[in-house]
């Protein structure tokens, strides 16, 4: 039987207070913030982040899957789970897949790694859920919704720290809430009845069924990690299955996160691990288009993991405001920016895909001759001349200072219009990397500030989104 | 390896008006700089046999000699040299090798650069390194780099190291205020300096070079002959290039405060010219002021002044006009404007002026100046070119023939 072996999180630094959304519009504010993507950044990215933090301390070679699932993926045909395996330097040869279209795409990527490890086709695999979901500018959706990942590593080895007991599934028809093809922003039904049959409806189902199947009462649950659209809502139901909502509900984090698409019921379910002590039993469930719901019961190994990762509790604690609605709304593509100088060079498939080794998995090559650490990968020695003698190291899990900087006012977007241009030296054998820094206040930066590397979207052009990384402040 | 020093002499030399020249394209300006260098040697266009043709961005890269060719209809060979800021340098040094191997008489170097049919003003983002990793590279954004850890090597407070190479930009001004061609005519104090918008900190407005259009161009004959041609030819001593093996972003160990490529580029010139001591020798210097951080490491790097002390230099005014050594007599990048491709021929014509005594100013001309250097520093920078240049041949040498 597999199980959770380790979890990570990605919450964005940026958190918009939402009395600056109840202003723009004139209406009230729902209190509280909610987490902002950067400009920079997008579902492929976050999940990346989630990736490195879940493996902290695991070796990469030893997984052999990657789910990816998002209702807010940034292409439409082109996979990213590939995409996230290459920038967290996993092994080629495994299993990738995407998830998406519902905002049970969370739940279905886990349900899935499980089956596939318990089938034999894999032993590990790490599943990552990750959205980005618009609401319209106004609407209350804009308030409730907010940017984060969850990742999970799912093994048949390992000791794991939860196990998957039971499950039990629920498929519905119906347009509750939706986006077409072409839709940008989330459609939605009349409340009324997309709560009364939708969510509460199929939710119950699922959650009362699986209980029933095991035979157990609601008070046996020592943690409901349940989804759900609004803090309100979320509570009614669970005080209708049967838990209480001061004592055994996971909350909602509506009030400092908003509830992000289908990475939710895995981030409650992460969150509740953060809390959790062995032997405590965890339901979770999801809705979309139906409901999933799961029987996971903690072990004791569960302390062990809490130390070495950031996961939600940590993301949510270390955080920057953003001044203004209006930066919300340039940052998540609803007003346009004005480009910053004009680009000289284009993104380029072959060259992306030759590059791969350090524009993705940001390797650089030490030598093995003189042991000279340099980033790119070169292939001719730049101490000692020797050629094509070299092994790749990774970068991208190191830390790094600040050797020098430049506070550039001319490369960026209207937005964020100053751009840390910044030469960092790699705790790794004072590699030096030329990066610019994100997620920062410039007026802070300063020589030997410690920073780390971030994956993100570089920019746009020639018809692709570019990825690479950046560095910025210890989070 | 053979010296270069004595075997070439410019006999002719031309410079357009510096600027934005909305109403000229490239091929007016070369139009311009070439027949004032024909006007200036005495020859007519026919006498060319051979052209050494520098340009970067403009209108394309991989199209060759074909604007030279149109501009100025030569029938003739034509090499295209592109070399990032060093590329007028880049003419010269080429087609002195033309004459030096005997295998031309009479050459032109030519240096165009249309800088402002881009529609921005700057040189824009993400060239050099590829697609990714220098998307949002910008001249100002590198250079400022190379600032913050000057400050930060020897001890100077931001607002005492932008005050020191403030400075620079002060004289530049100056010196540019009397230069008839220059882009910038302005005299500026430190107090505009200082409070001058940011462009990449800690470099603020004033301490980027212009961003403009211009062309320069050079007649080039045997210093044998060069007499034939007029009576004060100037005599090429020595030309130093040279690389660092790695962008300095990616360096491994670098301190970004000595340059390899500056000293390297600047001895190997020495050493063709017999110098040992530039800071006393040299008469007048045309470096690469892109950016006031730039020269003053320049200063450093070329022997101009100690390591760490060029504040001591710049604020005992020892660049000015009147100081030991004048450098950028004629406004440099800062004021004269930087149109990539002309600047290294730009530089030279001043020296070469100078050395006539025949700076457009009586103001501005320099007392007898017998040896002069121009110099330029590009990429995000990693390449150096240095030419010097003398007033007469060295005696000694001939005598010794």
């Amino acid at each position: 039987m597999s199980g959770i072996i380790s979890y990570g999180a990605y919450v964005p630094i940026w958190r918009l207070n939402r009395d600056f959304i109840g202003a723009a519009w004139g209406r009230a504010s729902f209190g509280g913030e909610r987490s902002v993507a950067n400009n920079d950044e997008d579902t492929v990215t976050m999940a990346v982040e989630a990736v490195l933090d879940c493996l902290a301390g695991f070796d990469r070679d030893s997984v052999d899957g990657l789910y990816f699932a998002s209702t807010t993926p940034p292409f439409k045909e082109k996979q990213c789970a590939s995409m996230v395996a290459a920038a967290a330097d996993l092994r080629p040869d495994i299993i990738t897949a995407d998830f998406g279209n519902s905002l049970r795409a969370g739940t279905s990527a886990f349900r899935a790694a499980l089956d596939a490890i318990n089938g034999g086709s894999a032993e590990n695999i790490i599943v990552v859920a990750s959205d980005c979901r618009l609401g319209y500018p106004r609407s209350d959706y804009e308030q409730h919704f907010g940017d984060a990942a969850v990742a999970l590593l799912i093994s048949k080895k390992g000791k794991p720290i939860a196990n998957v007991k039971a499950s039990n599934t629920i498929s519905n028809e119906m347009y509750d809430v939706w986006r077409l093809d072409k839709d940008t922003f989330v459609q939605s039904w009349e409340d009324r009845f997309i709560m009364e049959h939708g969510y509460t409806e199929n939710m119950t189902k699922t959650i009362t069924g699986l209980l029933k199947k095991l035979n157990l009462t609601p008070a046996a649950i020592a943690r409901a990690a349940l989804y759900g659209p609004n803090a309100r809502t979320q509570q009614q139901l669970a005080r209708q299955v049967g838990f209480d909502p001061k004592t055994q509900l996971q909350d909602l984090l509506a009030a400092n996160l908003g509830v992000c698409g289908c990475a939710h019921a895995l981030i409650l379910l992460v969150s509740a691990l953060e809390e959790a002590k062995g032997g405590d039993n965890l339901l979770m469930a999801s809705y979309g288009d139906g409901s999933d719901a799961f029987l996971i019961e903690v072990t004791a190994e569960v302390d062990k993991v809490k130390a070495g990762r950031r996961g939600i509790k940590g993301f949510l604690a270390s955080k920057l405001p953003l001044p203004t609605y209006e930066r919300y709304l340039s940052y998540r593509g609803i007003l346009e920016p004005q480009p910053g100088e004009a680009f000289r060079l284009f993104p380029s498939a072959s060259v992306s895909w030759r590059e791969r080794n350090w524009s993705l998995r940001f390797h650089g090559s030490k030598c093995r001759s003189c042991g000279l650490v340099t980033f790119p990968i070169q292939r001719i020695c730049y101490q000692c001349q020797s050629k094509d003698d070299f092994e790749e190291v990774r970068l991208s899990d190191k830390k790094a200072k600040i050797f020098t900087f430049s506070l550039d006012n001319l490369a960026g977007r209207s937005d964020d219009p100053v751009i840390p241009q910044i030469v960092i030296e790699s705790d790794l054998e004072k590699a030096r990397i030329y990066s610019i820094m994100t997620d920062c206040d410039p007026k802070l930066i300063k020589i030997d500030m410690p920073v780390e590397m971030t994956f993100r979207r570089i920019y746009e052009g020639g018809g692709m989104y570019n990825y690479f990384w950046k560095c910025r402040p210890v989070r | 390896m053979e010296s270069i020093k004595d075997k070439v002499a410019i006999v002719g030399m031309g410079c357009t008006k510096f600027g934005e020249r909305w109403n000229s394209g490239l091929d007016d300006l070369a139009i311009e700089a070439a027949y004032e260098a024909y006007e200036d040697a005495g020859i007519s266009p026919k006498d060319i046999q051979a052209c050494w043709f520098g340009t970067v961005t403009a209108p394309a890269t991989g199209i060759g000699g074909t604007h030279a060719a149109n501009s100025l209809k030569l029938r003739i060979p034509i090499t295209r040299v592109e070399n990032w800021c060093i590329t007028g340098h880049e003419a010269l040094r080429n087609a002195c090798f033309g004459i030096a191997s005997g295998m031309y008489d009479v050459v032109l170097a030519l240096g165009v650069e249309k800088l402002k049919d881009t529609g921005f003003p700057g040189l824009g983002t993400g060239r050099g390194m590829g697609p990714v990793l220098e998307a949002r590279r910008t001249s100002p954004g590198s250079f400022s780099l190379i600032a913050t850890r000057y400050f930060y090597t020897y001890n100077l407070s931001p607002e005492e190291g932008k005050k020191t190479i403030g400075k620079i930009a002060v004289k530049n001004h100056n010196n540019g205020s009397m230069s008839p061609k220059a882009h910038f005519r302005n005299k500026i104090t430190l107090e505009q300096v200082m409070n001058a918008p940011i462009i990449a900190w800690p470099l603020g407005l004033f301490d980027c070079c212009g961003n403009s259009d211009g062309a320069a161009a050079a007649i080039l004959v045997p210093a044998s002959q060069a007499k034939k041609f007029r009576a004060d030819p100037v005599y090429i001593k020595g030309l130093g290039q040279s690389f660092d093996p790695l962008l300095p972003h990616a360096r491994p160990n670098f301190d970004w405060v000595n340059w390899d490529a500056l000293q390297n580029s600047s001895q190997q010139a020495y050493e063709q010219a017999g110098i040992k001591n530039p800071r006393e020798e040299l008469d007048i210097a045309e470096v690469h002021d892109c950016f006031t951080i730039t020269e003053l490491a320049i200063y450093e790097n070329f022997g101009f002044s100690a390591k760490g002390r060029a504040k001591e230099d710049i604020d005992a005014g020892f660049f000015e006009l009147t100081g030991g050594l004048p450098v950028n007599a004629d406004g440099g990048l800062k004021c004269f404007g930087h149109p990539v491709g002309a600047s290294g021929l730009r530089m030279t014509y001043e020296v070469y002026k100078q050395i006539q005594g025949k700076a457009q100013l009586p103001e501005r001309q320099l007392k007898d100046v017998k040896l002069g250097l121009s110099h330029t520093f590009g990429g995000p920078p990693q390449v150096s070119a240095v030419a010097i240049l003398g007033r007469e041949l060295d005696k000694s040498k001939a005598k010794a023939k």
